[in-house]
């Protein structure tokens, strides 16, 4: 494998349940992200997908530094991320941008573009002498296919795939090397989705950026990311090459979320099996013992109730089930 | 409820209707603008406050007469040709004793709201974006303010700064009225900018920020305040006309502003013994406090209108 | 007859294209004709449906497939009458329940439709659920207030529905309130509590858009159960064409307040009839295919304050010919009962 620009290792997010007004009590944790690991090579994208409440969007904040780890550790080029303050912090804050998810509230509904995207450079001052961010703002803008003589406009006049424009210019201000996608394009309309997918694809190659590209759909994943990692309940259950992981699934829950997917054509009606997973994900607080997806599983056994199956190479990729096997027909491709 | 049916229609695409491509940028503060133009409440309120911000700057171009002017041989004379509103106790002319009075009223209402929305605001803006125990010792230490009655806490605090019989100079008294209201009411204030602040520290531009290594200063200033005012103004506008009343209320009760200082409160409170036998000297300057308060309180709403369209 | 098209001249009258007329004979449960609706903002009158016709019959989807703007839910809310006047006012066309006028209807027989005709389900069932009374009293509140039946009958009525939705133990789920119910069981409530009534029709708006694939999986299945055993007419109005895919017997496209393009499922997905179809099915990243640029439609839909001239969609098409851009295209029936309103529409078909 190349070089890897982020190894993150056993990293844990857990946030206490509180009662109180005053004193607060803690009564539980609420296990968002509870040890994941994967490495990031340079230039490569990795797909992370998964349902609501399986700790992806925890994942993004804790990469961004934006919510202190329980434990674990993520490093930058080499560095624990977790110990750097001051001068060091805002030199990883250039390196590691994010784009968020909804493109109405991501942008400060009272500032300009030419502020939303200048303002990197106010907050590192030395990245563009003052005479040149406005040219720099310009520019910017025209990467990302907006009207450069739309700087002082304000984000209440664009439409969404404009709006989530801005923020992916806002994030490439200071030249990142790694960018955190979270849920870039799963609020825009289908025609408009394209196009961002698209230029994102673009500013890749452009400008030789990592992608951590988290989302819930499993088409776009696929159509962006090198390798996919599923998590589930804060846990990565199964992780590969999008060929791996599309085609040759192993994990029980990958290959449910897998034949769930609608696929846009009536022919294929009624002749994909479709495994129905029954009932909901259970509550991050109190997870099941062992392994965590066996009360939605019909695979499960005692086993899986006693021992926590490992996320290690089962069948060519990792994939944490104890009955890791490929089922016949849920492959794509 | 009662139909089935309909258990919520709200208008998802209303917005992509109207986030239309307009040529020139407008600011949200410039949509209010525009929205209030419109308004009848907002213009009639506008109007009469501008009379009385006249008034209180420029009382001479209403009366000639002279408010402390008295002649007791008109005392307690109803209204008339030569004095519109009457005269009072000491024979002085009610219409100019209100015109002049305008000045103090309004300086204890802008200034008593000033206070309030600056110690509120900061307060609730801090305890919004610290939050943990910082929000915790400060929200406590707002609802001792707020548990407080107004009229007792008032009481105390001006009794407390003047001993009974004292007789503070008019600079002084009026620095007292402004503080206690302040100190009274700053709670409302902070409850609202709390409020506002953590709602607009959810935001995800405020994540951004943050990701882009924004300081706290940054964030509050850039992010947060231009976001949080506009509720804190809507409460202003009503507090200000609330605070006009406030006054009134003190000078009544003897320890806010008193003669030989002219206000609306104190011409309320040199009515007071002749209520049934002189109604004009009560009911006049009533009518100025009544309406001003109503104007400030249409603008707060017309305001709040503005700022948030769904209110409506 | 050939069909009037009566979106921009502002006039009354009706448009009614062939496959319509057709199917008036057999009068179908629900239809809308020409279905005219204007939104007066700040920026001027949105023109935000210009003439949209389309009938759904027993037993039968209909899924209203269209970004955000188009007037899909629009669309909905006037067939419900629950649109806000103002800022929306309807011009124009007529809305037919069983052959019966909504429209012009009085507001106390437009209520009684609503829930036992007509019903609807939303995106959203956290806000479509009143959070301050429990899931069970709110169903039994309609069998109560609607069908007059005694408490205890509304009690054993409701626990029967939330069966039905197969919400796992009902009966003592019946005291809970929605938020203590997880995404996937507060749409099972709401479903529940739009079926309370019997209705013969369900428009479904997004029903599943906020939820998660594999739950999304278990949803439209009960739908489709539901709708089999009640022989309901089902309005699906998506965005997803995976959705469409998989439960729809007949497709309106719509794009800036017109349906575009009509017909049955699978004949529009294998030959699309209307370039903006086209377009839509082409920009869809796909699960099986993983390619490298996906194709795009260029710029953005249209500001329905200011709506080009000639094919609201000329802009962004990638076959707009002159006169595209200065004659708005009327529907053209196609075979199969299929319509197009595109100027080229044949020429598309004979392509494929």
């Amino acid at each position: 494998m190349p070089e890897a620009i982020l190894e993150v290792r056993d990293l844990v997010k857990h946030f206490p349940v509180q009662v109180g007004v005053l004193f607060k009590r803690t009564i539980g944790h609420v296990k968002a992200v509870d040890g994941v690991s994967f490495d990031l090579a340079r230039g490569e994208t990795l797909g992370v997908v998964g349902e609501s409440g399986c700790g992806k969007s925890t994942l993004a904040q804790v990469l961004m530094r934006l919510e202190k780890a329980t434990s674990g550790t993520v490093r930058f080029e080499g560095r624990d991320i977790f110990g750097l303050a001051g001068q060091e912090l805002r030199r990883l804050r250039r390196d590691i941008q994010i784009v968020l998810q909804d493109p109405y509230t991501s942008l400060n509904p009272r500032m300009t573009v030419g502020d939303l995207v200048g303002e990197p450079f106010e907050i590192h001052p030395d990245v563009a002498p003052k005479g040149e961010r406005r040219r720099k703002v310009q520019e910017l803008l025209d990467v990302v296919g907006l009207n450069p003589e739309h700087i002082n406009r304000y984000p209440h006049q664009f439409s969404g795939g404009q709006r989530q424009r801005i923020g992916i210019a806002r994030a490439l201000a200071l030249r990142p090397k790694v960018i955190i996608c979270d849920e870039p394009v799963s609020a825009l309309d289908v025609s408009v989705q394209a196009q961002v997918m698209n230029l994102l694809d673009t500013l890749q190659a452009e400008f030789d950026l990592s992608y951590v590209f988290i989302a819930h759909d499993l088409s776009v994943v696929r159509h962006l990311s090198d390798r996919v990692a599923v998590m589930y309940l804060g846990k990565v259950v199964e992780i590969g090459t999008d060929e791996q992981i599309y085609e040759h699934p192993t994990h029980p829950y990958t290959q449910a979320l897998l034949s769930a997917v609608p696929v846009p054509d009536p022919e294929l009606r009624g002749r994909r099996e479709v495994i129905r997973l029954t009932g909901d994900v259970p509550s991050p607080v109190n997870p099941p013992s062992g392994c965590r997806f066996r009360t939605r599983c019909w695979k499960a056994r005692d086993v899986c109730a006693q021992e926590e199956p490992a996320l290690v190479d089962r069948l060519g990729h990792p994939s944490a089930c104890h009955f890791a096997e490929e089922h016949p027909h849920v492959a794509v491709g | 409820m009662s139909d089935p049916a309909v258990v919520a229609a709200d208008e998802p695409e209303l917005e992509q209707i109207v986030t239309g491509k307009q040529d020139k940028p407008r600011s949200l503060g410039s949509d209010a603008w525009h929205e209030l133009r419109r308004k009848p409440t907002f213009l009639i309120s506008l109007i009469l406050i501008l009379i009385v911000v006249a008034m209180a700057l420029f009382p001479g171009l209403f009366t000639h007469v002279s408010p402390t002017a008295a002649d007791l041989n008109h005392a307690r004379g109803g209204p008339s040709a030569q004095a519109w509103f009457g005269y009072d106790v000491q024979g002085s002319d009610v219409y100019a004793r209100a015109i002049y009075g305008t000045r103090a009223s309004l300086l204890v209402g802008v200034f008593a709201t000033l206070g309030t929305v600056l110690i509120g605001g900061i307060v609730g803006i801090v305890a919004g974006f610290y939050g943990r125990w910082t929000d915790s010792l400060l929200a406590r230490f707002a609802d001792i303010f707020a548990g407080m009655p107004f009229v007792l806490g008032a009481i105390v605090i001006m009794l407390t700064l003047n001993a009974p019989g004292s007789n503070p100079g008019e600079t002084r008294i009026l620095s007292q009225v402004v503080f206690s209201i302040a100190v009274l009411s700053w709670p409302v204030a902070m409850r609202i900018m709390r409020a506002a602040t953590l709602v607009a520290k959810q935001q995800d531009y405020v994540k951004a920020a943050r990701g882009l290594g924004a300081g706290p200063l940054r964030i509050i200033f850039r992010h947060l305040l231009p976001n949080t005012v506009a509720p804190v103004m809507v409460y202003a506008t009503i507090a200000l006309g609330a605070n006009i009343g406030a006054e009134a209320t003190l000078a009544y009760l003897g320890i806010g502003l008193r003669p030989p200082v002219v206000s609306w409160g104190v011409m309320i409170s040199d009515a007071r013994d002749y209520v049934a036998a002189a109604p004009h000297i009560l009911l006049f300057p009533a009518a100025f406090v009544s309406v001003t308060v109503l104007a400030f309180v249409m603008l707060g709403d017309a305001v709040r209108d503005a700022f948030d369209p769904k209110s409506r | 007859m050939s069909a009037h098209d009566t979106v921009y001249d502002g006039s009354s009258g009706e448009f009614v294209p062939p496959q319509e007329l057709a199917a008036a004979a057999t009068e179908p449960l629900l239809q809308v004709l020409g279905l005219q609706v204007e939104f007066h903002t700040r920026d001027g009158v949105a023109k935000v449906l210009n003439g949209v016709s389309y009938h759904v019959d027993a037993g039968e989807t209909v899924a209203v497939l269209g970004e955000s703007g188009s007037g899909k839910s629009v669309t909905a809310q006037a067939i419900m009458g629950i649109l806000d006047t103002p800022p929306a006012f309807v011009t124009g066309g007529s809305v037919k329940f069983k052959g019966e006028e909504l429209l012009t209807a009085t507001a106390e027989r437009r209520r009684m439709v609503r829930g036992e005709g007509i019903a609807m389900i939303f995106q959203d069932a956290l806000s479509a659920l009143n959070p301050v009374f429990t899931v069970g009293f709110q169903i039994a509140e309609q069998l109560r207030g609607r069908r007059g039946l005694s408490r205890a009958e509304a009690k054993k009525g409701a626990i029967e529905l939330l069966e039905q939705v197969k919400i796992p133990n009902a009966a003592g789920r019946f005291g809970e309130y929605p938020h203590q119910f997880s995404g996937g069981m507060r749409q099972r409530a709401m479903i529940a509590m739009s079926l309370a009534l019997d209705p013969e029709v369900l428009i479904a708006d997004e029903p599943t858009t906020a939820l998660d694939v594999t739950v999304q999986a278990q949803i439209m299945d009960l739908l489709a159960e539901i709708q089999r055993e009640r022989n309901m007419g089902m309005v699906l109005i998506t965005h997803d064409l995976g959705v469409v895919a998989e439960v729809a017997d007949r497709i309106a496209v719509m794009y800036a307040g017109r349906i575009v393009e009509s017909g049955d499922a699978r004949s529009i997905y294998a030959e699309p009839g209307h370039p903006y179809t086209i377009a839509l099915l082409e920009s869809l990243p796909r699960l099986d295919l993983k390619g490298q640029q996906l194709n795009t439609i260029k710029g953005l839909p249209p500001n329905l304050t200011d709506i080009p001239p000639g094919c609201p969609f000329n802009p962004r098409c990638r076959m707009a010919q002159d006169i595209c851009r200065e004659q708005v295209p009327e529907s053209v029936a196609l075979a199969d009962g299929r319509s197009s309103a595109c100027h080229f529409a044949g020429e598309l078909m004979q392509r494929a």
